[in-house]
């Protein structure tokens, strides 16, 4: 019966730790830690490895975030959260930032109360089916069984394609990727439906991955980023050039081998300011002037990091596509850093 | 003051007796728990308001009148993705209560039947029974759930095995059943001239099915009569007139000449493009959940049973025998009426709980009202707080119904202790 | 005599003949057999049809399992090692097996939750076997403080200074019990909710500025695996345990309104799914704390845990209370003992014994129902399989993961409920 301080113990400890302060910044810099929301694991983007360590696309934002705020990318908490418990996570301060590649739609911007603070992937709704079907366009679909992930705009977004194009299909609505993934591959669907890049990350693994493709339509568009809670402008701040700084190294050549050097001074001024040689933007943020320097080393530019989680070098296999540099033909565009 | 006195302290009051005089106190108590409630619940209003207040929500319920957006592969009800977040929900709600009548009933076949086995003789049967309700017993509901789940997509043939010249797969029952791994079908009733659908509150009822249960209700009642009457012939003559031709009559004709009438026929399940078409489908979400709900409570029923059946002692059969009763008339009127009074009570309490777990629809992707109201619903309109609530109203109207039932039960076969 | 004797019988057999083997078909395995397996028609069709059904099994899954591999460290590994051949690939349980065993736990400290572990054996024990001596019974009474400490750490005096609550609570409970129960009752149960509110967290950084006994700290968030179901599961039985003697004791008081907010909390507990009160501890329970407070996911599972057991707990104490027959109520009045007293020394030790059985059962339960945590994204070992299959590594394994985690529950749940069916036997004899 004693048992009942158990609780005790542990209420007053969560009590006394709980109250939060007046800013999100305050809060992550008493604590030393940022307390990140990721999904419960999805090959690239985030999952656990074999030591607990977290790894992937998302899981690298958190951790520059974590540099620029601490400085130090490992002082993350990561909360692993599922498509239903994430915007409550976010919402009632448990996590500092989402990172579960979400979509950024207006009801999820202005209704639910939160602010994206950026895209860190372009994505777009996309169809994996047999080879041995032998379709070769979403627009043959019709009467299809098609398995989909919910909780997510997948669902929302398939209704809609379907209904446009007058054609009828039977839902099988599956909670994980891998659960997912296991059901296609049995054929208790005839196709996958996810956002493209969690098509081809699917598709990497399979045995044969030859055996499926990967349809040319893409029916909806799905900017993927990072979000915090509305109301708290300087933090959503901090997380958007944060992002930004990872993509403007990238277009700088600002790469984790040349930072140290290039953090001595060089002679684009830009780069100087983005490092912190020059001016006082980490200043304006409330961070430390080599708040960027920071985030870049936690795992090098944008570009290092796509190439390290997801990129065409690692088992997904993605190409940039859309998230190439602008001046690459892509979609990534970052305000000037002055 | 005047009052008191003394010789008799009875009829004066004193606050001291609030606490001290038994009479009193059970009334500071209460209302000591009464005040301590109130402040409680009114705490916990007060931060939920604040709290919306803050997330700049509001508590309302208009997210029901809100087009869903979303379909739902299982619709007893007509529904698809204009519809609105109620109707989802209600067809949710159907889905929950046909997948848990479908489970009790097989779980109840499935436990009786392992129950009465693992009593049996034979030492091979008896050692299977005994390690199937403690393999099912001892593992998580959900774990059982999903095993089934991929046990089932993994070993049937999906629909395109069925397809071409040489299938790998063929349909059985003389082409009227598929099994595949999207689920099976099996024929369906149609009507060629129905009765149409009648709307009631939003819903479809199926005047054909309404029809239907009308005729073979009134057939059971007239057969009810035929055999009351043959009864009291017997009972004044002492024969019984032979009434099974009779019975037969009254029970099929009219059935039979009711679907003539409607031009009932069986629509039988076809491969066509991407699925089979046709017929009735019962999914390999509905399968999955329906078997591994069934297969999991049938464990527990198992040893309900057993016990049960153990409980009555040999002396009740043997003073049975001794009253010259056979053994099918002892297995009726002197087991089982005791032998139910044990079995029925923690029977219920597991329907309850087949009931409550297929809230657990979606790690298999069926669309029960905890994936509809409770998940789908909730994500997209962020409605948690009113979603929830309902949601938990639903289970516990459902609950209270059942256990009102099983009380009913209970009152009436209670031992009469004098 | 034995002339006349000899010449009326012809034979008379003088030694006993020795006796004879029962026919082989009486003895042995035929004659078990015939008893045991084909004794009439029906029994042969279904000893034919089981030994099918035995067969089938382990054709279908013996070839699997006799290839299983062991050392692999990905899929595609034992993919290339099987070379099509279908066999079970074990070395993700191998790879895995930290994780799946206690989540993010630090390695270092594995020894922590394991002691835990062991020393609840102990704790328990005085309670399990009637042959233990009593005297551990202290040493059950410091284990929850002591355990709260090994499994999260932090400096001991945290869980020190809450247990002085409990020690101020006894001593006021001696030294009020002059007093009218109900004024006794109030200062017990008021004074010690102070010093907890008010006069802890001072002592606690006043102590540990003293004496800086840490240890490092664990958050919860760490915890997964069979950890977390486990630390879910005694917890929530743990603390339920008083909640639920109190549900059962008000259930069935004489005040109405004791009785009916018992009532109405025991049925609608009971009558909710427990994945609806894990939703609300993940999505709604912030919204009725005082804004700006949050704390973490595991501790507000455990709190809706233990509300959802304490329903379950009510129900099973009540049965025992209802198995106590009437003569031990009115001894107690007999005797002039008030309520509290007779239900401390009469009523609640046997109403509790006659209970354990059942506590027993209830915990399989919960331990068992553990694994809806994965819902709420907690990663249990349900939620730790999908995670390990959403690594490049293992991605589409699919059995052996599923397997391990029943075979682990099974042998949890199988060794409490023999051990149950053990103590009911136990526990009837006593009552003959």
């Amino acid at each position: 019966m004693k048992k009942s301080v158990f609780m005790g113990t542990l209420a007053t400890a969560a009590l006394v730790a709980g109250y939060a302060s007046a800013t999100t910044l305050e809060d992550v810099q008493a604590r030393g830690s940022l307390n990140c929301g990721v999904s419960t694991g999805v090959n690239g983007f985030s999952a656990p490895d074999a030591n607990g360590v977290w790894q992937g696309f998302d899981v690298a934002v958190c951790r520059a975030v974590a540099a620029a705020v601490l400085g130090d990318p490992m002082a993350v908490n990561f909360v692993p959260t599922t498509g239903q418990t994430r915007f409550t996570a976010l919402a009632s301060g448990e996590i500092d930032i989402l990172a579960r590649n979400t979509t950024w739609t207006l009801s999820r911007d202005v209704d639910l109360g939160f602010t994206f603070i950026g895209v860190n992937y372009y994505d777009g709704q996309g169809f994996m089916v047999d080879r041995a079907l032998g379709v070769s366009s979403a627009t043959e679909l019709d009467g299809a069984t098609v398995c989909i992930q919910t909780g997510t705009t997948t669902e929302l977004n398939l209704a809609d394609y379907f209904r446009i194009n007058n054609m009828t299909y039977e839902p099988v609505p599956i909670e994980t990727n891998a659960e997912a993934q296991q059901q296609y591959l049995a054929g208790a669907c005839d196709v996958y439906t996810t956002d493209a890049s969690g098509l081809a990350a699917t598709r990497a693994s399979f045995e044969t991955p030859g055996d499926h493709v990967i349809l040319p339509e893409i029916i909806s568009k799905e900017p993927l980023g990072p979000l915090v809670r509305q109301g708290d402008d300087q933090w959503a701040d901090i997380g958007r050039w944060t992002l930004n700084a990872l993509i403007a190294a990238e277009e700088l050549g600002v790469t984790s081998a040349n930072l140290e050097q290039m953090a001595a001074g060089t002679s684009n001024p830009e780069i100087n300011r983005l490092l912190g040689s020059e001016g006082s933007l980490g200043e304006m943020l409330g961070l430390d002037p080599q708040w960027a320097m920071h985030a870049i080393a936690a795992g090098g530019n944008y570009g290092e990091i796509f190439a390290a989680t997801i990129g065409e070098a690692t088992p997904i296999g993605l190409a940039r596509g859309l998230n190439a540099q602008w001046t690459q033909g892509g979609l990534l565009y970052t305000p000037p850093f002055r | 003051m005047a009052m008191v006195d003394s010789g008799a302290p009875k009829g004066s009051f004193r606050l001291s007796m609030l606490l001290y005089d038994t009479r009193y106190r059970s009334y500071t108590i209460q209302i000591f728990v009464l005040i301590l409630l109130m402040l409680g619940a009114a705490w916990l209003i007060d931060n939920t308001i604040r709290n919306l207040a803050a997330l700049g929500k509001d508590f309302s319920f208009d997210f029901l009148w809100n087009v869903s957006g979303y379909d739902i592969s299982q619709r007893p009800i007509e529904y698809d993705s204009t519809y609105t977040h109620g109707r989802a929900a209600i067809v949710g709600l159907l889905n929950t209560l046909i997948l848990a009548v479908m489970a009790c009933a097989t779980a109840t076949v499935i436990g009786v039947i392992a129950g009465v086995l693992r009593l049996s003789k034979n030492w091979i049967i008896g050692r299977l029974m005994t390690i199937y309700v403690e393999t099912f017993r001892n593992v998580p509901v959900l774990i059982w759930i999903i095993v089934v789940s991929a046990i089932m997509s993994e070993s049937m043939p999906p629909p395109s095995a069925f397809r071409g010249d040489d299938p790998a797969s063929s349909m059985l029952l003389f082409d009227s059943v598929a099994v595949t791994n999207r689920g099976v079908y099996v024929p369906g009733p149609l009507f060629e001239n129905g009765l149409g659908y009648f709307n009631i509150l939003g819903l479809d009822v199926s005047l054909n099915l309404m029809a239907f249960l009308v005729v073979v209700g009134l057939s059971i009642w007239v057969n009810r009569l035929v055999l009351a009457s043959a009864t009291k012939i017997q009972n004044a003559t002492g024969v019984r007139p032979k009434t099974w031709w009779k019975s037969l009559l009254i029970l099929f004709v009219p059935a039979i000449a009711l679907l003539t009438f409607l031009g009932f026929h069986l629509e039988y399940p076809e491969l066509r493009g991407f699925n089979f078409t046709g017929g009735i489908q019962m999914r390999n979400s509905l399968l999955a959940m329906w078997l591994g709900l069934s297969i999991y409570t049938g464990a527990f029923v198992a040893e309900i049973v057993r016990s049960g059946i153990l409980a009555i002692s040999n002396g009740q059969s043997e003073a049975a025998f001794a009253l010259g009763l056979q053994p099918g008339r002892t297995m009726r009127l002197v087991i089982l009426p005791q032998a139910l009074r044990v079995i029925v009570p923690p029977l219920i309490s597991q329907y309850l709980n087949i009931t409550k777990n297929t809230s657990l629809g979606l790690a298999v992707g069926y669309m029960d009202l905890r994936s509809t109201l409770g998940g789908i619903t909730i994500n997209q309109t962020g409605r948690e707080l009113e979603g929830m609530m309902l949601l938990m109203l639903v289970y516990l109207v459902i609950s209270l119904i059942i256990s009102t039932v099983m009380n009913f039960y209970n009152n009436r076969v209670k031992l009469r202790e004098r | 005599m034995s002339d006349t004797h000899a010449h009326t019988v012809r034979f008379v057999r003088e030694t006993m003949l020795p006796p004879q083997d029962p026919p082989s078909s009486q003895i042995g395995m035929v004659r078990w057999g015939r008893e045991n397996l084909f004794d009439g028609p029906l029994n042969i069709i279904l000893t034919v049809i089981s030994l099918l059904v035995v067969l089938f099994l382990i054709m279908e899954m013996g070839p699997w399992f006799a290839n299983s591999i062991w050392n692999a460290n990905s899929l595609t590994e034992c993919r290339q090692i099987l070379d099509g051949a279908s066999g079970a690939c074990w070395g993700v349980i191998k790879d895995r097996w930290p994780q799946l065993m206690f989540g993010f736990y630090p390695p270092e400290l594995y020894w922590r939750p394991v002691t835990a572990l062991v020393l609840l054996f102990v704790a328990i024990s005085p309670v399990l076997f009637p042959s233990v001596p009593k005297k551990v019974l202290y040493f059950t009474m410091v284990y929850p403080f002591l355990g709260v400490w090994l499994l999260w750490g932090g400096t001991i005096w945290g869980p020190v200074s809450v247990a002085l609550g409990f020690v101020l609570g006894y001593v006021l409970v001696r030294a009020t019990s002059q007093l009218s129960t109900l004024l006794s009752a109030a200062i017990v149960v008021i004074l010690p909710i102070l010093y907890w509110l008010f006069l802890a967290g001072p002592l606690v950084d006043a102590l540990s500025a003293i004496a800086p006994l840490e240890s490092q700290s664990v958050p919860s968030r760490e915890f997964g695996g069979f950890l977390v179901s486990l630390v879910i599961g005694v917890s929530g039985i743990a603390l339920s345990l008083p909640i639920g003697i109190l549900l059962a004791l008000g259930r069935q008081s004489n005040m109405p309104l004791i009785k009916y907010v018992s009532v109405i909390f025991i049925e609608f507990i009971r009558g909710v799914p427990l994945i609806t009160l894990l939703f609300t501890a993940s999505l709604l329970l912030n919204y009725f704390l005082p804004p700006g407070t949050n704390f973490d996911l595991i501790l507000r599972v455990i709190i809706m845990v233990t509300l959802f057991a304490s329903a379950y707990m009510a129900e099973v104490i009540r049965g025992g209370l209802a198995a106590l027959p009437r003569g031990q109520y009115e001894a107690a009045d007999a005797l002039g003992l008030d309520y509290w007293k007779a239900q401390r020394l009469i009523i609640m030790p046997q109403a509790l014994k006659i209970s354990i059985p059942s506590i027993v059962s209830t915990f399989i339960g919960l331990f068992k129902d553990t694994t809806l945590v994965v819902f709420i994204g907690i990663l249990d070992p349900i939620g730790l399989a999908n995670a390990t299959r959403a690594s490049s590594d293992w991605q589409g394994i699919y059995w052996e993961l599923f397997i391990f985690i029943g075979a682990v529950f099974f042998i949890f749940c199988f060794s409490m409920s023999r051990y149950s069916m053990s103590l009911e036997r136990r526990l009837k004899t006593d009552h003959r």
